[in-house]
């Protein structure tokens, strides 16, 4: 019930103000502590919680907390310390870490750590099995003798922060010679294939437990502790003092391999965080019943705790891609009509602004320099960072994903409403106005008829454009057919990724043609 | 009438350096007359007659349509009521001939049936045929059938005023002569008082009652053909009208 309300954009904006909201980052573990987190609330207090999954990083979880968007999510220790605070100074000891890093989000944050689940989702340095014993590498200062030859693939944010690949070059005297940049979700694919031969891993990742992989000592201590804790919202907390009651129940509940084995049963077999959640609660007693629903999860993350399943093995069978589309088609077909509704919404709106300034721009100099130089900037915005900033004025809902699409489908209107409306021949414009047209009749007469085409190719790319990223609006929980797309990516499920790309491909092409067809019909037959 | 008293017109270009291109011209054209002006390209012509209809300005003077300073008129109604003609007619090539030709008719709010009457009889007196032509556009056109749908559309409000630029400027010279001995019948069974530039004196000749010759911004001589060729003003005037008896074109 609750997934289903995350994902369902109506039902969440018609949800009460006195509903506790729990975020989750766009990855299993975040989505199963959310859940941890809600139902356990939900059994201990008479709050209401509301769960948003798939949120696109930690920039725009705390910022969606900071503003009241949410009110609580689960956030790890180093994290908070390095990316939210930006300290740089190196920190090893958990127990003080978390004690400053809770210290200085409620002085500076009013931002509240409750007592932390336990697990420490580190970084931590993998390879292939076989390789590793190949070359002899146990620790990751035996890299350095490898530095030359591995073909090293990091995730994005590992490579760029300075508690990942950064500070470790500094802290081992590394520096690989070939060293690409992977999608986190995709590496585990790229280093069994052999197309790489060392990547960053989270310690606490369920993966780990299906690939025959190798983890690395830091013998240099240099990876700072990552404990994940409950980040609460100071007025919520004030509000709500129930909520840390409830929460304190989850205290160290949850050890490194507790969190494996759940993040597994949900990557590899199936399992939705929700069941895993609740099998997990059940098991330690945290929450009173045995739930029908939740029966296979329990069976799974027994099995699992049990004997966890020997590296490499197959993976549980997942549904192909036919037998997918037949039980999700319902789901597709929503996720595809919130898709063209964003994207709708947006480019509607940015022709009602685009189009009337592209037209006041053509006289206009000075205005005409700023305006497109600021259109021009947007596009430059990457897309999460535009929907971070954005989420502060709209909240975590659609509008945030209209409006970051209806700023970047601005330039090609506008560039092409100015082009197509300074393009018209002057003479036929000075012939026009010399006959006793009023200037509204000479643009609606004679400009923008002829400018019509060029306007409608603008239209057509900022569509098709908006189609495109559109995909990015499932990061800030607005749904679309990026929610496949991403679920697939970090579940490593192609099936799952093709079943949102390809109607999303196929969207775009269809209102590519429907469009050129559109813009061929607006041109006079005079005009060729 | 139309009437230009001292009118004095000065451009500034890009980098602000002013060029005038009408010292102080005093002129006037005469009701039903057809008024050539007449020079060499730069010297004011067509800027006199952009005057006229105020899309431009003088920077000093005044320009007299009826007695009524043209800035103190109402600018749309000035305009509706003097006809303008462009070279190669400055048709709008996504309308057709009906609705080029139509089309000030439809702005003035007339209904779809007089409109279709009007644009019929128009075309009727430019000598094409309205069922052969009406539903074509531009491009489809000869330059001397847009030339003359242009001279239709120009008459569309019956104004009493005609403005013509350089309407023979972009004919091959056969089309040229075609068109000028229909414009000659024209001219003489309208009576408008028509107000043309031309670089071409042989035009001027065999079109207009009355030629002036400018140069450099000044006009040199205002008269009838035998005026100026048999008692040009200058040395300038005596030079430029020999052209037509050595007959060029």
């Amino acid at each position: 019930m609750r997934a289903l309300l995350a994902t369902c954009l109506l039902a969440a904006s018609l949800v009460s103000q006195d509903t506790i909201r729990i975020g989750a980052k766009r990855f299993t573990e975040s989505a199963v502590l959310a859940e941890l987190m809600a139902q356990t609330i939900e059994a201990h207090t008479e709050l209401t919680v509301e769960v948003k999954t798939g949120l696109g990083g930690t920039m725009i979880c705390w910022g969606a907390l900071t503003t009241g968007e949410l009110d609580i999510y689960a956030e790890y220790t180093g994290t908070g310390w390095a990316t939210i605070l930006g300290q740089t100074d190196k920190v090893t000891d958990p127990l003080r870490t978390f004690f400053e890093v809770r210290r200085r989000f409620r002085d500076e944050h009013d931002a509240h750590w409750l007592e932390p689940f336990g697990l420490n989702n580190g970084y931590a340095l993998v390879m292939r099995e076989k390789t590793a014993e190949e070359l002899g590498v146990r620790r990751i200062s035996d890299l350095v003798r490898h530095q030359r030859d591995l073909q090293v693939g990091f995730g994005n944010e590992f490579g760029s922060r300075i508690d990942g690949y950064r500070g470790l070059a500094v802290a081992y005297g590394l520096d690989f010679a070939n060293l690409t940049t992977v999608e986190h979700a995709l590496a585990y694919e790229a280093i069994e294939a052999g197309s790489i031969d060392l990547m960053d891993a989270y310690s606490t990742d369920g993966k780990l437990l299906r690939f025959e992989l190798r983890v690395l000592e830091d013998d240099r201590q240099f990876f700072p502790p990552y404990n994940a804790a409950p980040v609460v919202r100071g007025e919520t907390l004030r509000k709500h003092p129930g909520i840390e009651t409830a929460l304190a129940k989850l205290a160290f509940q949850v050890s490194d391999l507790d969190a494996q084995a759940l993040n597994y049963i949900v990557d590899a077999e199936g399992i939705s965080p929700a069941d895993a959640a609740t099998a997990f609660l059940e098991i330690e007693g945290l929450i009173e019943g045995t739930s029908a629903s939740a029966a296979a999860a329990r069976r799974a993350y027994v099995r699992v705790r049990k004997s966890p399943p020997i590296p490499g093995s197959a993976v549980a069978s997942r549904p192909g891609f036919l037998e997918l589309l037949s039980t999700e088609y319902g789901r597709v077909w929503q996720l595809l009509l919130q898709h063209v509704g964003l994207t709708l919404a947006a480019v509607l709106l940015a022709i009602l602004i685009a189009v009337p300034s592209g037209i006041a721009i053509v006289s206009r100099r000075r205005l005409r320099h700023w305006l497109l130089g600021f259109a021009g900037l947007l596009q430059t915005i990457p897309s999460l960072a535009l929907l971070a900033f954005l989420i502060p004025f709209f909240g975590l809902n659609a509008w945030t994903a209209i409006a970051a699409l209806f700023l970047y489908a601005l330039l090609p209107i506008l560039r092409n409403t100015y082009t197509g409306i300074s393009g018209v021949t002057p003479d036929l414009v000075d012939a026009a106005r010399g006959m006793g047209m009023r200037p509204q009749e000479v643009l609606l007469h004679v400009q923008l008829p002829l400018a019509m085409p060029t306007i409608m190719a603008g239209i057509r790319t900022a569509t098709v454009i908006g189609i495109g990223v559109a995909t990015l609006a499932a990061y800030i929980g607005a749904g679309g057919l990026g929610v496949l797309i991403f679920d697939g990516i970090s579940l490593t499920d192609t099936n799952l990724i093709l079943l949102g790309a390809m109607p999303a491909a196929a969207l775009a092409v269809a209102t590519d043609m429907l469009l050129g067809r559109l813009e061929a019909k607006m041109r006079s037959p005079g005009v060729s | 009438m139309i009437e230009f008293r001292s009118v004095r017109k000065t451009f500034a270009d890009a980098s602000g350096k002013e060029t005038v291109a009408l010292h102080g011209l005093d002129l006037r054209i005469e009701p039903g007359v057809v008024h050539c002006l007449i020079g060499t390209s730069g010297c004011g012509k067509t800027t006199s007659l952009r005057l006229v209809n105020r899309l431009e300005q003088p920077t000093s003077g005044q320009v007299l349509v009826d007695g009524e300073d043209v800035r103190t008129a109402d600018v749309i109604e000035l305009r509706r009521r003097i006809g303008y003609v462009i070279q190669s007619g400055g048709l709008f090539p996504h309308l057709t001939v009906a609705k080029n030709v139509g089309v000030l008719c439809e702005l003035e709010g007339h209904g779809a049936k007089d409109v279709k009457e009007r644009v019929d009889t128009l075309l009727e007196l430019v000598n094409l045929s309205p069922s052969k032509f009406a539903a074509r556009y531009p491009k489809e056109l000869s330059g001397g059938q847009r030339q003359r749908i242009g001279i239709a559309r120009a008459l569309a409000l019956d104004p009493n005023y005609l403005l013509m630029d350089e309407p023979f400027g972009a004919l091959d010279p056969l089309t040229r002569g075609e068109l000028l001995s229909e414009l000659q019948s024209l001219f003489s069974s309208l009576g408008k008082t028509v107000l043309l530039v031309t670089h071409d004196l042989n035009e001027a000749f065999a079109l207009g009652n009355r030629v002036s010759l400018m140069h450099e911004g000044h006009l040199i001589q205002t008269g009838s053909r035998e005026d100026l060729m048999q008692s040009p003003a200058t040395e300038f005037v005596a030079n430029f009208v020999k052209t037509v008896r050595r007959g060029v074109n």
